[in-house]
């Protein structure tokens, strides 16, 4: 009879906007209040890339070793098991290693789902208090996605310094000073970069699930969540 | 033309929940109108469905038939995006649990709905900063929720509740986690709001100095209505407790 001919004529053209800039500051913010749980996360990153910066560092190491055709250091490389690789190519790390670091990275991403959804958990009212507010599934998910990706750049960049300057210390203890002098600088910042890189990559793909999940959440199921 | 007034409108509502393979249906019929500025609460036992209304008529939940009208609008025709800014600006919520965000100050979760509406900093600061001062929070905007008390939180969350000046407030059972005296408290605060600010109130309760203020009392039992009283008629049919 009435009312039903145009419902929404009512409502303005606004929609509702959480800006970056702001997402970023909330982001920080809950990461700095949670610290600890934060810490564990990026712990596990610091300890997977740390181990992949060590390895990339050190197969850099060894090619420069090998160029530098410095008789007893590659005497000594042989001896400790090293292969030779054919002239002019790089050493690369072999296929153990390469598996050992594939299965560390694969840890790390499943104990940072798990921490995730342990966090998600935790914040199921935060979530849907956000949710009665005004905010949009994607504002949950982007607020996840920018938590992620700074753990896991704080996480990456420590774990690839320390990885590389342990790599640099191991084998300057071991070979002296030939081990330093045909390491290219290039090559070694690559290695960081790549290895920042790829922990805001393993971030991001941990948090993926649980933040969707969070997103996704009907804001009357979060409420009920935790009483 | 009287419909216009009706800020809300609650037509023909059924829900059922299906608890594995048992239908349960919580509200059996619900028919309600409350006009703008009126002060209502609903009053219940629990499983009554009085929280299952109160989630439908905040967008929080739908009906399995029957349609919710807020400002003349059926919410359940609303997308995600005009019910995420329908609960932005058009109503403020207030829980039981406060549900004070952990990790922000008592002005940044005032001002988080503003964020959400797009404000801009400085105003929806100092808004936030007269919110705060309304409920006489204003010289404690920069502690957190733990450094507050739970009559503090929750008058944090009228606060918040006020950010986009919304059309309705709901209030779940705004007192039951506080204890009396900061329960009236809050019950002052919002009769003030509704008095001043003509806000519509719509609280959901078990404390029974909530009707003392209240414009109407709308009694649910067993999912359906059983009576709605008015204020003059329950200052007689509740005189005592409220001398208590």
């Amino acid at each position: 009879m009435q009312k039903n001919t145009n419902p929404k004529a009512n409502l303005p053209q606004q929609q509702v906007a959480l800006p970056y800039k702001k997402s970023i500051e909330i982001a920080v913010k809950s990461i700095k209040s949670r610290f600890f749980r934060s810490l564990i996360t990026t712990m596990s990153l610091i300890l997977a890339i740390s181990f992949y910066s060590y390895i990339k560092t050190n197969s850099l190491i060894i090619t420069g070793i090998f160029f530098s055709e410095n008789k007893t250091a590659i005497q000594q490389l042989s001896h400790l098991g090293y292969e030779i690789p054919d002239n002019g190519e790089a050493y690369t790390a072999t296929p153990k290693e390469r598996w050992i670091l594939v299965l560390s990275l694969l840890v790390c991403v499943v104990g940072i789902v798990n921490t995730q959804l342990m966090a998600v958990a935790d914040r199921f009212r935060e979530i849907g208090t956000m949710k009665c507010l005004g905010a949009l599934d994607r504002f949950i998910l982007r607020l996840f996605l920018i938590e992620a990706t700074l753990q896991g750049f704080i996480g990456a960049t420590i774990g690839s310094v320390a990885g590389t300057v342990i790599a640099l210390l191991g084998s300057l203890f071991k070979f002296g000073t030939v081990a330093m002098i045909f390491i290219s600088i290039n090559d070694v910042i690559m290695s960081i970069t790549t290895a920042i890189f790829l922990g805001c990559f393993l971030s991001i793909i941990g948090v993926l699930y649980p933040a969707l999940l969070a997103a996704k959440m009907q804001p009357v199921e979060a409420m009920r969540g935790k009483d | 033309m009287k419909s216009l007034n009706n800020i809300v409108r609650v037509d023909k509502v059924l829900k059922d929940f299906t608890m594995g393979k048992t239908i349960v249906s919580v509200l059996k019929g619900i028919d309600l109108e409350i006009k703008t500025g009126e002060y209502v609460s609903i009053m219940g036992p629990s499983g009554s469905g009085k929280t299952t209304l109160f989630n439908m008529i905040g967008g929080l939940d739908k009906p399995s038939s029957g349609s919710v009208f807020i400002d003349e609008i059926d919410i359940s025709q609303l997308d995600a995006y005009e019910l995420a800014w329908l609960r932005c600006r058009k109503i403020g919520y207030i829980f039981q649990t406060f549900n004070i965000i952990q990790v922000m100050t008592a002005l940044e979760n005032v001002t988080l709905p503003m964020v959400f509406a797009g404000i801009a900093d400085d105003q929806a600061r100092d808004k936030g900063m007269e919110l705060l001062e309304l409920v006489g929070l204003k010289e404690r905007f920069q502690h957190k929720p733990f450094e507050l008390s739970g009559g503090q939180q929750q008058r944090v969350a009228v606060a918040r509740a006020l950010a986009n000046d919304p059309a309705i407030i709901l209030a779940d059972e705004p007192t039951g986690n506080l204890d009396l005296a900061t329960g009236d408290e809050i019950i002052n605060l919002l009769k003030m709001l509704s008095r001043e600010k003509g806000v519509t109130i719509i609280s959901a309760t078990h404390d029974l100095k909530m009707l003392n203020v209240s414009d109407r009392v709308i009694w649910i039992s067993d999912g359906k209505i059983e009576k709605i009283e008015h204020r003059d008629e329950l200052s007689i049919s509740l005189g005592q407790i409220g001398e208590k």
